[in-house]
């Protein structure tokens, strides 16, 4: 089913939500004031729901708009979105009740700075579909490039394009890639302690603390974050390396076994800051040790969360080989 | 000399680093940012508006004002070099946005003594904008691709050479060290032709400043702030990439056995900017937040200071993740009109 198919099943969706009184507003998308963009958005009457677009630019994860919200809301979400609705209902964050989950497969969002790269110097006016192709307008040409190519790095690696749930599903299943054997992680892992302090204290070297890495992310919703406390005060304000690298690893434990992969965090990222590699490696140990992947499963327990008498205890006996 | 060759400018750098710290466009990835640079080759000037803007030069990310000493004593440190300082390839929003800087922390009453050092050991070497991004709105906010204000030397492209203006005696002062002289042709000139065939994409996008100022200023207790804001974030883009916002935080800090005071960037976007010692929060949802940003921006600096807070650059249309476009607001608040 082509996106423009999907779009119009979102728009009748979220209408009939609307006119049914079954949520207050639906957040999705609209059209960006930019090429290449799609910008979050929130209709609450049903004649508004026209605006909502469906197309290779809905990269933001809405669940995002879900926690603490006084409507009733209606969502518009991926699979990767889906994966954060199911650990914020796990974390009591999101009354499952509270949310309709209008789910979308998803075939992956293409990344405007490939879309830059593929299309070389000067201005990209418009990038159009066709079937699996991107046909992107620009210096006067077009320039077609297969949607593969240009997915965003966590799109690329996805393992769950289908909604994990959904209230109402819009459009035909997608099939799902294949496993991902987390081979960055490896091949990161396998170089040895002085290259990877250079690589991480590089990428870290840009960060200038505006904290959208945490603002984007569905699962950081912390009242107050550790960074922010100043009695005592955890972390230093700076941006020295060893400030912004507490920051980020800080970040990434307490995402671990909670971080869905969608990417949020790096698309947000002003600096183009390597953020995935430190929480893929998360992902993979959560993997290895406890068998879990965050919001693939509504049932299963949380791995942090839940003790089995199974569970690895090599860390306290053997520390570092865990 | 009153044009440099492109392909000499990497050796002028090379002559202004022999005395100066040169602060340039240095690229890292996708990512350019202004950087004191080692040698001129590493300057990076086809690239379009930096990632961030170059305000750092002015106001850094972290600076130490005061370092304990033994006992009660306290000892200033400034950390900006005494050597003279040029920041080249600024954009000319860029340099516009220092001289709001310059009526808030140099001129009046608050002189700001570490942005004043700074300030005095600084010149700024800017090139004018032939090819204007689709984000830019200089023009709009009292600005332009060719405007002079701030800079001490802009240069303009013209045939694969850079034409020299010479706007101040402290550029006049840098253009005679490197051998270079006035072209004594407005700025722009060169490139008016092209500009009239293209059109101007720097060009006022329905945003007039008096009345979008009327208009805000009669609109803050609105709901329509909770509309515009609702999909924002909170995250600190939009400040921190912006060549015009400048307010800080001041933080004790301990480094090596001894305290230190340091100031670092802070954002009106962050819950804890305004929040108190007893836990009240005058700003306590994002949509007072956001208002706070634009009512600072488009009326509170125009009555403080006499212009805007903002330039144009475009850099927070740009980077901001969930695409609230500073542009689509104003325009919202400009259509009000007055009230």
């Amino acid at each position: 089913m082509s996106n423009a198919d999907m779009q119009t099943g979102i728009r009748e969706e979220a209408a009939r939500l609307l006119a049914e009184g079954r949520v207050d507003a639906v957040v999705g998308f609209e059209e960006g004031s930019l090429p290449m963009r799609a910008a979050p958005c929130f209709v609450s009457d049903p004649d508004g729901a026209d605006r909502l677009v469906w197309n290779a630019f809905c990269s933001n994860n809405l669940s995002r708009y879900l926690r603490g919200s006084d409507r009733r809301l209606g969502v518009v979400a991926k699979g990767c979105d889906t994966r954060s609705i199911v650990e914020l209902i796990k974390e009591r964050q999101v009354a499952r009740d509270s949310v309709v989950v209008i789910g979308v497969p998803c075939r992956g969002m293409a990344d405007p700075r490939l879309l830059s790269d593929k299309a070389g110097p000067g201005r990209i006016t418009s990038v159009e579909e066709a079937g699996d192709d991107l046909v992107i307008s620009a210096n006067g040409g077009t320039i077609t490039v297969r949607l593969d190519e240009v997915l965003h790095r966590s799109c690329a690696v996805c393992v769950r394009r289908n909604p994990v749930l959904s209230d109402v599903l819009v459009g035909e299943g997608v099939p799902e890639r294949p496993g991902d054997s987390f081979g960055d992680v490896a091949e990161l892992s396998s170089r040895d302690a002085g290259d990877r302090w250079e690589h991480f204290s590089d990428e870290m070297s840009r960060c200038i603390r505006c904290y959208a890495c945490r603002s984007a992310c569905p699962m950081c919703y912390c009242t107050r974050c550790f960074v922010d406390d100043t009695g005592p005060r955890w972390v230093g304000r700076g941006t020295g390396v060893g400030d912004v690298l507490s920051f980020h690893l800080m970040r990434v434990m307490h995402l671990a076994g909670r971080c869905v992969e969608c990417g949020a965090c790096e698309r947000a990222c002003p600096m183009d800051i390597d953020l995935a590699a430190l929480n893929r490696k998360s992902c993979a140990d959560v993997e290895r040790l406890f068998g879990y992947r965050a919001g693939l499963s509504p049932d299963a327990p949380a791995p942090l969360s839940a003790f089995d008498p199974g569970d690895p205890q090599d860390f306290m006996l053997e520390p570092g080989q865990g | 000399m009153n044009a440099i060759p492109g392909r000499q400018v990497p050796r002028l750098l090379d002559a202004l680093l022999g005395g100066h710290v040169v602060f340039a466009p240095v690229r890292h990835g996708r990512i350019v940012a202004f950087e004191p640079i080692a040698s001129g080759s590493d300057a990076v000037l086809g690239c379009s508006n930096s990632t961030v803007s170059p305000r750092h030069v002015l106001l850094p990310r972290m600076e130490t004002l005061l370092t304990s000493c033994s006992g009660d004593a306290y000892a200033r440190e400034c950390t900006c070099p005494d050597s003279p300082v040029v920041l080249f390839g600024s954009r000319p929003c860029d340099a516009r946005a220092l001289t709001l800087l310059d009526r808030i922390l140099s001129g009046g009453a608050n002189r700001d003594v570490y942005y004043q050092r700074r300030r005095d050991l600084l010149t700024i070497v800017s090139i004018g904008c032939a090819r204007p991004l689709e984000t830019c709105f200089c023009t709009a906010m009292g600005g332009g691709p060719f405007s002079t204000d701030g800079s001490d030397i802009l240069l303009e492209e013209c045939e694969g050479s850079f034409l020299v203006h010479v706007v101040t005696e402290r550029g006049r002062a840098l253009a005679s060290k490197l051998g270079v002289c006035d072209a004594g042709r407005r700025p722009g000139g060169a490139t008016a032709a092209a500009e009239e065939e293209t059109g101007h994409p720097a060009a006022p996008t329905g945003i007039d400043p008096g009345m979008l100022k009327g208009s805000l200023d009669a609109s803050f207790d609105d709901p329509v702030w909770r509309a515009i804001s609702e999909r924002c974030i909170g995250c600190g883009i939009c400040s921190y990439v912006c060549p015009s916002c400048h307010c800080f935080d001041i933080v004790d800090e301990e480094a090596g056995g001894s305290a230190c005071r340091k100031r670092v960037w802070d954002s009106c976007q962050f819950a804890s900017f305004t929040e108190q010692a007893s836990g009240f929060n005058p700003r306590p949802t994002g949509a007072s937040r956001y208002r706070q940003r634009i009512m600072h921006k488009f009326s509170y600096c125009i009555d403080d200071y006499g212009m805007a807070g903002c330039v144009g650059c475009g850099r927070c249309v740009t980077e901001c993740p969930v695409n609230l476009d500073i542009r689509e607001v104003l325009k919202a608040f400009a259509a009000r009109g007055a009230l």
